[in-house]
C-alpha cells in the first residue's frame, strides 16, 4: 500500500500499532533485564546466607584459626581486621578530613584544587591491588618483613580518598551565612571551620567515615602482601597479622571442607558488616541533600 | 560605638572560644590542611614512582618483548606478559558487553517504568549490592557458578561440537568451569549493580520538563527513553560505563578464584587464563627472585596505566559529582 495524502488515517494506524509494539517489546526487555539482575544477585545472596549460616557457630568468634579437621574459628582474623581497619581509619580520617577541608574552604577555585580533585578521583578508582604493591615497596621491602602496620597503611590509602571526597561534598553544603556569622563574631577562618562548619557537618562526616570503612573492610587484595596473614591471635603492629578477607581467601582456596565452611561464615560476617555500615551511613544523612 | 567596643572587650561577653585574635592560628590550620592535601598527592606520586622503580629491572631487561611474548617462566627467569595483559582486556570488555545492556535495562526500568514506591526500594537494594566485597562474588563463582557451568553448559557443548569445527575451537578447554568466560560472567554480575546505580542517577537527572514535553507530543515510553533521555545523558553515561570498565580491569578477588590461573595465552573462550591482578595476587608472596618480583611490579605498572587512562576519561566525561 502506498502512503498517500488520501489515506492518512490508515497510515497513522499502522504506524501507531508499530510504535506500540516496539514500546511493549522495549518495556518487556527492561523488565527482563531487571529480572535477570535481581535473580543473579538473589542467587549470590542466597548462597552466601545459606552457606554462611551453615558454617556459623559460637566457635567462629571465640577460637582462632584451626589446623584442618580441628575445631576452630576466625577470632584471630576478626581481631586482626578490626585492629587494621581501626588504625587505617584513624590515618585516613585525619588526612582525608583535613584535605577535604582544604578543598572546600581554602583551595576552592585554585588550579591546585582542580589537580587534587582529579588525583583524588583517580585514587578512589585505582585498583586496590596496586595500593598493595605500593605499600609493599614502601613499608615491607625496606623493613624486611610483612607487618600489620603496612596493612593498616594500605587500608588507609584506600579509605583516604573516599573520606576526602565525602568531607569536601558535605562542607560545601553548609550555607555561607554560617561562615559569615562566625566571622562577624570575630573568629578567624580556621576557627569558623573547626567550631562551626565541622560541627554543622558532623552527620555528614560520620557518613563519610562509615562509607570509607565499608570500602576497606572487605578489601582483600592490598592485604595479601602487606600483612600476609597469621594463624595465631596477634596484637602486634610490627608483626604479620591475620585479616578476615585474606583468611577467607586462603580457606576458600584450600581443599578442606571445614576451612571452606569457615570461609563462608567469614564472607557472611564481612557482607553483613558492610551492609550494616552502608545502611547506617545512609540513615545518618537521610533528609539532608547529600547523596 | 563605644558600648559595642566595650562589650566586645569585656571578658564575660559570649564569643567563640579562642577567638581572641590569634591570626597565626588560622595560618597554622591552613598549612595543616594543605599538608594533608600534599600528603595525598605524595601518595599517588609514590604509587606511580614505586611501580616504575620496582618494575624497571624487568622492563629494561626484557624491553618490548615483555609485552609481546607470553612465556612466563619463573624457573628460567623468562617473563613475557602478553597473556595476562590480553586476559585482563578480554575479561573486562566481555564483562562490560554482558553487563551493560542489563544495567541500562535496570536503570530505565527503575526510573521510567516501575511504580515509584517499589522503585525506591529496588534502587536502594541495587546500591547496597554495589558495596558487597568482591571476594563474595569470587567465592560464589568458585563454588557455585564454575561447577554448574562445567556440568550444564561446557560439557554438553563440547559433546555437541564437531571435532575440528569452529565451535570446537571456540569452546575447547578443561571442563572445570574455571575459564575466561566464567570470570567475565562474574565480573559482569559484580559491576552490574555499580553501573545500574550510576546510570539510574544519570537518568533521574534528566529535567522532567523534557520528558513531559516528549510525552505531551505523544511519544511512547520507548521513544522518550531512547530519543530524549539517553541522548541527554549520553556523555555522562559513557563516563559511567568507563568507570565500570575500570572496576572490571582492576578487580582482583572476583577473578582470581575462577579464571584458572594459567600463564598460557588463552586459545578459546572456555580456556583457562589469567589477568594482571590475578597473576600478582597469586605469585607475589611466593616470588623469590628479584626478576620475578620486578616482572610482577611491572605488570602492576601496566595495569595502572590501563586503568589510569580509563578512569581519567571517565572522570572527564562524567564531570564533577557524577558518582561517589
Amino acid at each position: 500500500m502506498t502512503v498517500t495524502a488520501s489515506k492518512p488515517a490508515n497510515f497513522d494506524r499502522r504506524l501507531h500499532r508499530r510504535r506500540k509494539i516496539y514500546n511493549y517489546v522495549f518495556l518487556a526487555l527492561t523488565g527482563i533485564a531487571t529480572a535477570i539482575a535481581l535473580i543473579a544477585l538473589a542467587l549470590i545472596m542466597e548462597t552466601l546466607v545459606v552457606k554462611g549460616l551453615a558454617g556459623m557457630n559460637i566457635q567462629v568468634f571465640t577460637l582462632s584459626q584451626p589446623p584442618p579437621d580441628m575445631p576452630g574459628g576466625l577470632l584471630n582474623a576478626i581481631v586482626g581486621s578490626l585492629i587494621m581497619c581501626a588504625v587505617g581509619m584513624v590515618i585516613a580520617l585525619f588526612i582525608g578530613i583535613l584535605a577535604g577541608t582544604w578543598l572546600a574552604e581554602y583551595g576552592d577555585g585554585t588550579r591546585l584544587a582542580t589537580v587534587v580533585r582529579f588525583l583524588n578521583d583517580i585514587l578512589i578508582s585505582a585498583p586496590s591491588i596496586l595500593i598493595g604493591l605500593f605499600v609493599y615497596e614502601l613499608l615491607v621491602r625496606p623493613f624486611q618483613g610483612f607487618s600489620a602496620a603496612a596493612g593498616a597503611v594500605a587500608l588507609a590509602l584506600l579509605a583516604m580518598p573516599v573520606a576526602t571526597r565525602a568531607t569536601e561534598d558535605i562542607m560545601r553544603l553548609q550555607p555561607y551565612a554560617l561562615r559569615e556569622a562566625g566571622m562577624a563574631l570575630g573568629a578567624n577562618r580556621g576557627l569558623v571551620i573547626r567550631s562551626i562548619i565541622w560541627r554543622a557537618s558532623t552527620s555528614g562526616l560520620m557518613t563519610g567515615a562509615l562509607l570509607s570503612f565499608a570500602r576497606i573492610s572487605g578489601e582483600t587484595a592490598p592485604l595479601l602482601f602487606t600483612t600476609l596473614g597469621n594463624p595465631f591471635l596477634s596484637f602486634r603492629l610490627n608483626q604479620p597479622m591475620a585479616a578476615l578477607p585474606t583468611t577467607i581467601f586462603q580457606f576458600a582456596m584450600s581443599a578442606y571442607d571445614d576451612w571452606q565452611r569457615l570461609a563462608w561464615a567469614g564472607a557472611l560476617i564481612i557482607a553483613v558488616t558492610v551492609l550494616t555500615t552502608n545502611i547506617l551511613g545512609r540513615a545518618l544523612t537521610r533528609g539532608s541533600t547529600q547523596k | 560605638m563605644m558600648s559595642a567596643m566595650a562589650s566586645a572587650a569585656s571578658p564575660d561577653h559570649q564569643t567563640l572560644p579562642g577567638a581572641a585574635a590569634k591570626p597565626r592560628n588560622d595560618t597554622a590550620f591552613r598549612w595543616l590542611c594543605l599538608g594533608a592535601v600534599l600528603a595525598m598527592m605524595a601518595a599517588l606520586l609514590g604509587l606511580v614512582g614505586s611501580l616504575v622503580s620496582g618494575g624497571w629491572l624487568a622492563l629494561s631487561h626484557f624491553g618490548i618483548s615483555f609485552f609481546t611474548t607470553s612465556t612466563w617462566d619463573p624457573v628460567a627467569d623468562q617473563y613475557g606478559a602478553a597473556a595476562p595483559i590480553v586476559g585482563t582486556l578480554v575479561t573486562a570488555f566481555l564483562a562490560l558487553v554482558l553487563s551493560l545492556p542489563v544495567a541500562v535495562g535496570v536503570a530505565v526500568f527503575l526510573v521510567e517504568i516501575c511504580p515509584q514506591g517499589i522503585a525506591r526500594w529496588l534502587a536502594i537494594a541495587v546500591e547496597l549490592l554495589a558495596g558487597i566485597p568482591s571476594i563474595v562474588y569470587g567465592m560464589w563463582g568458585l563454588f557455585v557458578l564454575a561447577p554448574w557451568f562445567a556440568a550444564n553448559i561446557q560439557l554438553p557443548l563440547m559433546m555437541a561440537a564437531q571435532p575440528g569445527s569452529w565451535l570446537e575451537s571456540f569452546i575447547s578447554g578443561v571442563p572445570n568451569g574455571a575459564n575466561i568466560f566464567t570470570a567475565s560472567l562474574i565480573l559482569a554480575v559484580m559491576i552490574l549493580p555499580y553501573m545500574a546505580a550510576i546510570l539510574r542517577e544519570l537518568l533521574m537527572s534528566v529535567p522532567s520538563h523534557m520528558r513531559e514535553a516528549a510525552y505531551g507530543l505523544g511519544c511512547t515510553q520507548r521513544e522518550v527513553v531512547v530519543r530524549i533521555m539517553l541522548p541527554y545523558v549520553q556523555k555522562s553515561a559513557i563516563g559511567a560505563v568507563m568507570l565500570g570498565l575500570g572496576r572490571a580491569l582492576g578487580e582482583t578477588m572476583a577473578v582470581t578464584f575462577i579464571i584458572g590461573n594459567s600463564h598460557n595465552f588463552p586459545h578459546s573462550l572456555f580456556d583457562s587464563g589469567s589477568t594482571i591482578s590475578s597473576t600478582i595476587a597469586n605469585e607475589f608472596t611466593e616470588a623469590t627472585g628479584d626478576m620475578h618480583l620486578s616482572a610482577l611490579v611491572a605488570l602492576g605498572l601496566v595495569l595502572f596505566m590501563i586503568t589510569f587512562v580509563t578512569i581519567a576519561l571517565a572522570r572527564l566525561l562524567l564531570g564533577r559529582g557524577g558518582t561517589k
